[in-house]
């Protein structure tokens, strides 16, 4: 398990450091800075002046060399749009994203979990086939146009909830109400699927002629394997979640990472961008690390 | 000897075989009413694709003022308009139909490069494994974790916000599905019996490879590939959304949710329609992939060739 | 007429499949006493399960459906009692046991909580159940009981999961156990050992036993009387001395004379010039020694046989000189030359000469594949065997030669039966005319009868075409009517080899005698004969 644990950190920040020189080096490809952030009319002195005072003026190598030598001390720049540490800025909308993650990810795993359970337990029944038909809307539809369907109904028809931002907890129905969709019509069809193969197997059968109820049979046999493949889903999910919901940040307002991360890269804010990337990715490396030992906890075949 | 086996199995009759394999693959979507109304709309949306443009490119491009968000289900302008006018006044009808093209081509295109891409990748890690998968492993996690947002960005600033950049955006990113499954599968079947049945005999890398173990996986990589076409579809959609998709005047159907969006409050119409074309498409992606899990797999096959459909 | 424990009257049962209906098992009916043993005899699709199935209401309606019958236990039909009268019954009067244990018992719980969970679910406080449990563990000889307790399955070798899944259905010593298949994954001596734990817990609770088998030795070895099933109907009943003897049923005479080992041995041969010989053949994986350096020769035309149980190595053995995995050390010398240090290309031109058939011919047949293909493959490989024009003409003839159709070439391997699928793997393998077979226990996943006709058909084969064999399989009777020479292996290394006669008639290894005194003879008299000699060994 630790060697297993100390391997995928190895890969992992391999990977992290092909990404951060990569994406470093890429972002600079999208424009000049100095050519959003100052007046159209500015003087070419002025913009040199910017570019200084930002440190864009040496060669890109020189930069690298400088940002990898900050980042050893912790130091992940500055942000040109907010003049603020970027590491600050990221952190700020990467709260707001991992409380929107867990509660969404929360909700959707007990939700998917009951449904995609008694839709096993009552295969090919009205209501089997009323949640099969529920996941598969679910699993198709396009977020952004859920997420403006929702406003014209909840929020402009009815006047329920607020169309965007943050403030009181009535802000957050509506994105998380959309956010679950997905998520919830991909993963009761996994545990659908895996609670049949796990109602089919052989144990079940043992069980069975051991003279076993019904209910520990589900609940207490079953369930706990056909968990299994159902976590490594919900952990794809989660990481996408983590990833920052991008669209649905976006049209309502919220100031997650993912906003953040589209508005830094709109306006060149290359320091934020890489923050971004780098804590998203010590974040879903955790998560990742988290499936892992639900793994091993619920299954003994991998703890030895 | 298992308990499973205990229930004799007649030998299948010999005449099912003979069929032409279009026409077996046909009644065997017939079985499956869901799939078989899927697999009609798809070929719908795909003609629409082809011949769209041809036939209604004209009224789609045509402003008409006085229809400037005219309501749905209004027979009074024409039938074009039966699902309204969008804000200068072209016939969603039309826009919708000619926005297939696009919106279909960008997303076949990506599939299909994602995935040759992808298997190829996924074949050579899989089956040379080494340092040269090693290497081949961690690429596909650089880009997996690669912001698509920004990729996106540096192709629409760096080249043109064209077609074939876009399918190129969407294709990278998709990549790392296909490696993935592919050497995931790959070093499972390389194990199987026929695979060392076909060492015994002396097969060459490349045969076994081709002949024996990408037959294997094709079915599976295909079905991911119906389902990543609704998810690349979904995801193009949320480009243009964001407005670093495809730009006007050329229009898919993301983009035209975009642009109804202005407009929610007014007329819903104008985001609605198109929305309701992608769900459609995207459902109809999903019930095809579930259908070919079990079309594809000759020993799932019997399932749908004897009509009746059962759960499992 | 006197009430039996259990008594099935006339039971049919059908099954609602893809395929239509099915009818399982039709007119069924046998009866059970305290304190004896009934064994259920048949062939894979014979229905012998299903009846069990019916007792313990483990057949699922739909798809299953019961059309007639009753199941009188104590007089009782179990058919008209509800679902919570059956589940308390189960367990608690009638319990069974299953083939493959390590799929039966629950991956993710302790043994000891799977093994008191029995008592548990029939209402037994959770603390006595658990005492019960340990106590149960010690019975069936688990080694260190409270360790074992808080084990997981896994962690267990197969026959000690089996004794875990008997100690599991006699926590609440029921009146009646069911064991399905309980051997037939297990090594020749741990089966042994498993029988004969159940005939001394038999004898102990006084319970009556339902085995479930298809082997006529394990009828011979543990039962009172037997009935015989095939295609869902009893053919015959009697003792298993009647059965033997004065079978009146033709599918009774021919399970009877499938079962191997009851012909002539073969004469010694004459030694030659070896075509293949292994010399220090090793394989290591990490600190583990698969195959601690084996020598032997194969003859050209001469079977070798190759006896062990698993984790002997030999299939070790065969993998290794077909390069399917890489020798940690030693020679395997084909006509003088060192296999092992070939490169691919050369290995591939010498392929030609060393075919391989594999066990279960459901996995090593291609299922995207007509029979056609993957036969002629072989052609298409090595371009210069047989000019395209002639390859539907040659598949027709080797099918032909192992007994099947020529109109089979276009069909696909799941439609065909297990052993006509090996026919295939066969012909597969002579379709390069090789000089050397290696059958990697080719008949153990097949049905006796089915058996017999391959072991045949592979002595036609050489007697007919002069190929040689290397036969690897982990029971010696199979072995006796068809080999020249046998080799047992132990743990890695070769214990004994000598001539067929020398082995079976005069084996002077303990573990050959061990091994051979474990194996299941047909004959009750022999066998019961032979149950004294293995005492003797123990003792």
């Amino acid at each position: 398990m630790q060697r297993m644990i100390g391997k995928r950190a190895v890969s992992s920040l391999i990977s992290l450091v092909g990404l951060v020189v990569l994406v470093f080096f890429l972002s600079r490809l999208t424009g000049d800075p100095a050519a959003l952030y100052l007046p159209i009319d500015a003087s070419e002195e002025m913009r040199q002046n910017f570019r200084e005072i930002h440190g864009l003026n040496d060669p890109l190598l020189v930069q690298f060399g400088r940002y990898i030598g900050d980042l050893a001390v912790l130091d992940f720049g500055e942000s040109i749009r907010k003049a603020r540490p970027a590491i600050e800025v990221v952190l700020e909308g990467f709260a707001w994203t991992l409380q929107l993650a867990l509660i969404t990810m929360t909700l959707v795993t007990l939700a998917a979990v009951v449904l995609g359970s008694l839709a096993a337990f009552r295969v090919g029944s009205l209501f089997d086939r009323l949640a099969s038909m529920l996941s598969l809307i679910g699993a198709s539809a396009p977020d952004f146009w859920i997420a403006i369907v929702a406003i014209v109904v909840f929020s402009v028809g009815l006047g329920w909830v607020p169309t965007s931002g943050t403030g009181t907890v009535w802000h957050w129905i509506l994105p998380i109400a959309v956010l679950f969709i997905r998520p919830f019509g991909l993963i009761v069809q996994v545990v659908r699927g895996a609670m049949l193969t796990a109602l089919g197997s052989a144990y079940v059968k043992t069980a069975r002629a051991k003279g076993v109820r019904n209910r520990p049979i589900i609940f207490v046999h079953t369930l706990r394997n056909a968990m299994l493949p159902v976590i490594t889903v919900i952990g794809d999910q989660a990481a996408a979640l983590l990833n920052g919901a991008v669209v649905v940040e976006t049209i309502f307002g919220f100031p997650g990472v993912g906003k953040l991360m589209i508005d830094s890269i709109l306006q060149r804010d290359f320091n934020v961008i890489l923050a971004a990337i780098m804590v998203t990715a010590l974040a879903i490396f955790v998560m990742n690390l988290l499936i892992d030992i639900a793994y091993a906890l619920l299954d003994p075949r991998i703890r030895t | 000897m298992s308990d499973t086996t205990t229930v004799p199995v007649p030998p299948k009759p010999a005449a099912m075989r003979e069929r032409p394999a279009l026409l077996r693959l046909a009644s065997m979507l017939w079985a499956d009413k869901f799939a078989f109304a899927a697999a009609l709309l798809l070929l719908a949306m795909i003609g629409c694709a082809l011949v769209g443009p041809w036939l209604m490119g004209d009224a789609a491009g045509g402003q008409n003022l006085r229809a400037r968000n005219a309501p749905p289900f209004d027979l009074s302008r024409g039938w074009l308009y039966v699902l309204g006018g969008d804000a200068l006044g072209r016939p969603l009808l039309a826009r919708i139909v000619v926005a297939a093209q696009n919106t279909l081509l960008i997303a076949a295109g990506a599939v299909a490069c994602s995935m040759i891409i992808g298997t190829t990748l996924g074949l050579v890690a899989g089956y040379r494994g080494g340092w040269t998968g090693e290497v081949i492993m961690r690429l596909a996690d650089v880009i997996m974790s690669f912001p698509s947002l920004l990729l996106a960005v540096i192709v629409l600033y760096m080249l043109a916000p064209s077609v074939a950049n876009l399918v190129l955006v969407l294709a990278i990113t998709r990549i790392p599905i296909y490696l993935r499954t592919t050497r995931a599968e790959v070093l499972e079947v390389r194990e199987r019996m026929f695979v060392q049945a076909a060492i015994v005999m002396g097969a060459s890398t490349p045969r076994i490879v081709f002949r024996h173990i990408l037959p294997v996986i094709l079915p599976t990589l295909l079905t991911i590939a119906t389902l990543d076409f609704a998810f690349v579809m979904l995801a193009e959609s949320a480009l243009s959304f964001l407005g670093i998709g495809i730009q006007a005047p050329e229009i898919t159907w993301g983009l035209m949710v975009s642009q109804g969006r202005q407009y929610l409050t007014s007329a819903w119409w104008l985001a609605f329609w198109p929305g309701l074309a992608i769900i459609l498409t995207t459902m109809s992606l999903n019930l095809l992939s579930g259908w070919m899990r079990v079309a594809l797999d000759p020993t799932q096959r019997w399932r749908l060739e004897i009509g009746g459909k059962r759960n499992g | 007429m006197a009430e039996h424990l259990l008594e099935l009257r006339d039971l049919s049962v059908r099954f609602h499949t893809a395929r239509g209906l099915v009818q399982a098992v039709q007119g069924v009916s046998w009866h059970l006493d305290r304190g004896e043993t009934l064994a259920i005899l048949g062939e894979s699709g014979s229905g012998k399960s299903v009846s069990a199935s019916a007792v313990m209401n483990l057949i699922d309606c739909p798809p299953g459906e019961i059309t007639s019958g009753q199941i009188l236990f104590e007089g009782r039909d179990l058919l008209t009692l509800n679902e919570e009268a059956r589940r308390e019954i189960n367990g608690r009067r009638i319990a069974m046991i299953f083939q493959d244990p390590l799929s039966h018992l629950n991956p993710v719980y302790p043994v000891g909580w799977q093994i008191a969970e029995t008592a548990t679910a029939h209402g037994t406080p959770a603390q006595e159940a658990r005492a019960r449990a340990r106590e149960l563990i010690a019975r069936v000889g688990i080694p260190d009981p409270d360790a074992a307790m808080r084990k997981y399955p896994h962690q267990f070798s197969g026959g000690q999961r089996q004794r875990l899944m008997i100690a599991m259905a006699l926590a609440l010593k029921p009146d009646i156990l069911i064991a399905d298949e309980p051997t037939t994954a297990l090594d020749v001596t741990v089966q042994a050992e498993v029988l004969s734990l159940l005939g001394e817990l038999q004898r102990e609770t006084g319970m009556g036993l339902l085995l479930i088998t298809h082997d006529l030795g394990v009828v011979a070895e543990i039962a009172d009387r037997a009935v015989v099933m095939e295609g869902g109907r009893i053919v015959e009943a009697g003792t298993p001395y009647d059965l033997y003897h004065n079978a009146t049923h033709p599918y009774t005479r021919k399970l009877i004379s499938a079962a191997p080992g009851r012909g002539e041995m073969r004469a010694d041969r004459a030694p030659v010039t070896p075509l293949l010989s292994c010399r220090g053949l090793r394989k290591e994986y990490g600190s583990f020694t698969a195959l601690k350096g084996a020598e032997f020769d194969v003859m050209p035309g001469e079977c070798l046989a190759v006896v062990g149980e698993s984790g002997s190595g030999k299939s070790t053995v065969a993998r290794l000189v077909l390069r399917l995995e890489e020798a940690s050390g030693g020679q395997a010398l084909w006509k003088g030359e060192d296999l092992l240090t070939k490169t691919p290309r050369e290995m591939a031109k010498v392929r030609r000469q060393l075919q391989m058939v594999f066990q279960d011919p459901t996995q090593s047949l291609n299922p995207r594949m007509s029979v056609y293909e993957i036969i002629s493959e072989a052609w298409a490989i090595h371009r210069d065997v047989l000019p395209k024009s002639r390859w539907r003409g040659r598949v027709q003839e080797l099918l032909e030669q192992v007994g099947l159709k020529p109109e089979h070439a276009d069909r696909y391997p799941h439609q065909f039966s297990g052993g006509q699928r090996q026919r295939i793997a066969i012909a597969r393998a002579l379709a390069l005319e090789p000089e050397l077979i290696i059958c990697d226990e080719a008949v153990s996943a097949l049905d006796v009868s089915i058996q017999a006709q391959v072991i045949q058909l592979l002595g036609r084969l050489r007697d007919e075409l002069g190929i040689a064999f290397v036969f690897i399989a982990h029971d010696l009777p199979v072995v006796r009517d068809f080999a020249d020479r046998v080799l047992v292996m132990q743990k890695g290394e070769i214990v004994e080899q000598g001539s067929v006669r020398q082995i079976f008639d005069a084996p002077r290894e303990p573990y050959t005698q061990r091994l051979l005194a474990a194996g299941l003879d047909p004959d009750p008299e022999v066998q019961a004969r032979r149950r004294a000699e293995r005492l003797a060994l123990q003792a």
